[in-house]
């Protein structure tokens, strides 16, 4: 397959009163044509920013400090605003958590899928309104056509969420951005949207990143899974090597800690089973501690991971496996050299 | 009716709720006619027993918060009955009903907009001491505020201080240590992890586990996370727009689910393991509006497996095996295939 967007170094502040905020730290991953890259992480871990900045939309007084953003060969950060525009919406298209936010409430849905058809491709309000219907029926909008004059208040969260996908399929990016697009949606619909952005993904061959907290999500739509923790991408696999033997031990807690089902029921001597948490709670951006940044949560933390900060390297089995290659941050796998362990 | 669904039989339930109703106006126009009602909760009848934990689930318009609601009288119920200890709360007078709220406290969702920003965090554990007289003084509930807040796994050091200190889950240790001053019985905790981080929403479900245990609370547990439900819960009642449409014990819930909308709803979250390869049976369309929901089952217009009389007739609820309660027409029931009681 061939690579579709290559992120090296990228790095976005914001200047706070509270201090300088690293909210994405020297992050570098990789998107291959047709592939789903996961991001994960909890609320504050840059995941979000890290996708606003590969399309040079954050908000102030965040900046974008250093990195290449190279996608189909061209670095995105060395391009003039307005070139940059013919890539937004156009190449690489984003689908955001809360469709009533996102969506202008004083345009009917027709009209604002079909706007970026008018403004990219040029085309007659007529023309566009009628792709926008057939956009609408590609993503089982019931009874499309007569939905086209539809405020977004008249739909529901799932509906509206539908209307978000049809807008960034109306230019056929090659590449969806999805920052946590089930997440304000019951169970039940959730489900229906990860079916419709995996079929739509395999129809359009479509890469797509998809932004989630939830690792249930993930396991069911990713091909490869980034972690981010505080800023930094603490580990990347491959989805069913990241779930079968993760191997930072911030993985390893989160996956611990999710109640699965079927998990529940009583333990020993009748009592509820417990779960197993992580202990303390996310760092404040502004004030990160020494090191490694989940060193103070951290159960196999070593003297050395107060000291420096571990880099984000390949391990060596997973490189042997050829290509489904993992990286993980940890001095548990490779010492401040980066020698393997 | 006999008596409430779901009573576990050897034990007297420490809070029963029969045919609870809650119907809310919807008003049109310049003079606010009503034109409808919305029926939030329609003839919803459950009980819990002591120390016992009873999941309300459901997506959002099932009507699972305006039931606790009802239950803790935030809001007045239509119709029906809730008895605390055989005791009906809807004919209290407020006097009565401000004491019996000691022994029935209420975790909310949100930390952030549930604990008052102006007041240090010693203050709002120690409120419901200051407004009940508890101790002998200011000092004797510092006391007590401090060793809650142990409790919970805080530093009583932090008393003086405000709630944006704190992080999300802190919070949330706050909330329970107020609904924990007064030693409730009861606890309705409304979505009480959802607003959280999944490594720290595992610390506040093992606390929850710990103090039921320690002081044998009885949980109402309103969410919509099945795999949390399955963790904390004994029981399991299951609301689809209004009505209850299942409830079973925890166990046999997620091994034998008998309603199509339970198994929808089991099917439908995803699973933390890539290798396997899932099924799933995709319910058509969207939630109908709950200020007109469907004639018939309300389900119907979602279900997978709907026949004819599912359009017109509501199917009653009914005890398919002991302590196994379902409202489908598919369902046979203990009176016949069609479920009705003699």
């Amino acid at each position: 397959m061939a690579r579709l967007l290559e992120v090296t170094d990228l790095s976005t502040h914001f200047q706070t009163e509270e201090g300088l905020v690293r909210a994405v730290d020297r992050v570098s991953f990789s998107v291959d044509e047709g592939e789903t890259l996961g991001l994960v992480g909890e609320s504050g871990c840059g995941k979000s920013v890290a996708a606003l900045s590969l399309v040079r939309l954050v908000p102030p007084p965040g900046r974008i400090v250093s990195g290449r953003i190279v996608y189909k060969g061209t670095d995105l950060m060395a391009l003039r605003e307005r070139d940059m525009r013919r890539y937004r919406g156009r190449e690489i298209a984003l689908v955001f958590q809360e469709p009533m936010s996102a969506l202008n409430p004083v345009y009917t849905v027709g009209y604002q899928i079909a706007e970026g058809l008018i403004v990219h491709k040029m085309m007659r309000k007529r023309e566009a309104l009628l792709e926008a219907a057939r956009l609408m029926d590609l993503v089982r909008i019931p009874g499309a056509a007569d939905r086209l004059r539809d405020y977004p208040h008249q739909m529901s969260g799932g509906m509206r969420q539908r209307v978000m996908i049809a807008m960034a399929l109306a230019c056929r990016p090659s590449l969806v951005v999805a920052d946590e697009p089930t997440t304000a949606l019951d169970v039940t619909i959730q489900a229906e949207i990860l079916d419709l952005l995996k079929g739509l993904k395999k129809e359009f061959g479509l890469s797509l990143i998809l932004i989630s907290h939830n690792l249930g999500v993930i396991a069911e739509a990713a091909d490869r899974v980034a972690v981010m923790y505080a800023g930094r991408i603490v580990e990347q696999a491959p989805v069913r090597d990241l779930f079968a033997s993760p191997r930072h031990p911030y993985t390893e807690g989160l996956l611990r800690s999710i109640p699965r089902l079927g998990g529940g029921g009583e333990g020993p001597a009748g009592r509820k089973r417990r779960l197993a948490a992580i202990e303390g709670s996310v760092p404040n951006l502004a004030a990160l501690p020494t090191g490694c940044a989940f060193h103070p949560r951290c159960p196999d933390v070593m003297p050395e991971c107060r000291a420096r900060e571990p880099r984000l390297l390949p391990l060596g089995a997973g490189r042997a496996q050829g290509g489904a290659a993992r990286a993980v941050s940890c001095f548990k796998h490779h010492d401040a050299g980066g020698t393997p362990r | 009716m006999t008596r409430a669904a779901t009573t576990p039989a050897a034990e007297r339930p420490l809070l029963e709720v029969r045919r609870l109703a809650k119907h809310f106006p919807v008003r049109r126009g310049v003079l606010s006619r009503v034109s409808g009602w919305v029926r939030a909760v329609d003839d919803v009848s459950l009980s819990i027993a002591p120390g016992e934990t009873l999941a309300l689930v459901g997506e959002s318009g099932s009507g699972k918060t305006t039931t606790g609601r009802c239950i803790l009288r935030l809001l007045e119920p239509t119709a029906g009955e809730v008895r605390f200890d055989g005791v009906d709360l809807l004919a209290l007078p407020p006097r009565e009903m401000r004491r019996m709220r000691r022994q029935i406290q209420v975790i909310f969702q949100d930390p952030y907009s549930s604990l008052n920003p102006r007041m240090r965090i010693g203050t709002i554990v120690r409120e419901p001491l200051d407004i009940h007289r508890i101790g002998s003084g200011r000092r004797e509930r510092d006391e007590m505020v401090a060793r809650l807040l142990q409790r919970v796994g805080l530093d009583p050091a932090m008393m003086r201080r405000y709630p944006h200190e704190f992080s999300g889950g802190q919070r949330q240790r706050i909330g329970v240590a107020r609904a924990l001053a007064l030693r409730p019985r009861l606890i309705v905790a409304d979505e009480p992890v959802s607003a959280l981080d999944v490594s720290v929403q595992a610390q506040v479900i093992n606390l929850l586990i710990d103090l039921q245990e320690e002081f044998h609370i009885a949980y109402l547990f309103i969410a919509h996370d099945l795999a949390v439900v399955e963790r904390i819960a004994d029981r399991v009642a299951v609301m689809y727009l209004g009505k209850l449409v299942e409830v079973a014990a925890t166990a046999e819930m997620f091994k034998n689910p008998l309603h199509p909308y339970t198994k929808a709803l089991l099917q439908a979250i995803p699973v933390p393991d890539p290798a396997r390869a899932r099924e799933r049976e995709a319910l058509r369309g969207d939630l109908p509006s709950p200020a007109d929901p469907p004639p018939g089952c309300r389900f119907h217009t979602r279900c997978p497996v709907v026949i004819e009389v599912c359009r017109k007739v509501e199917p009653p609820l009914v005890e398919v095996t002991p302590g196994h309660w379902a409202a489908c027409h598919l369902v046979p029931g203990p009176g016949g295939p069609d479920g009705r009681r003699g």
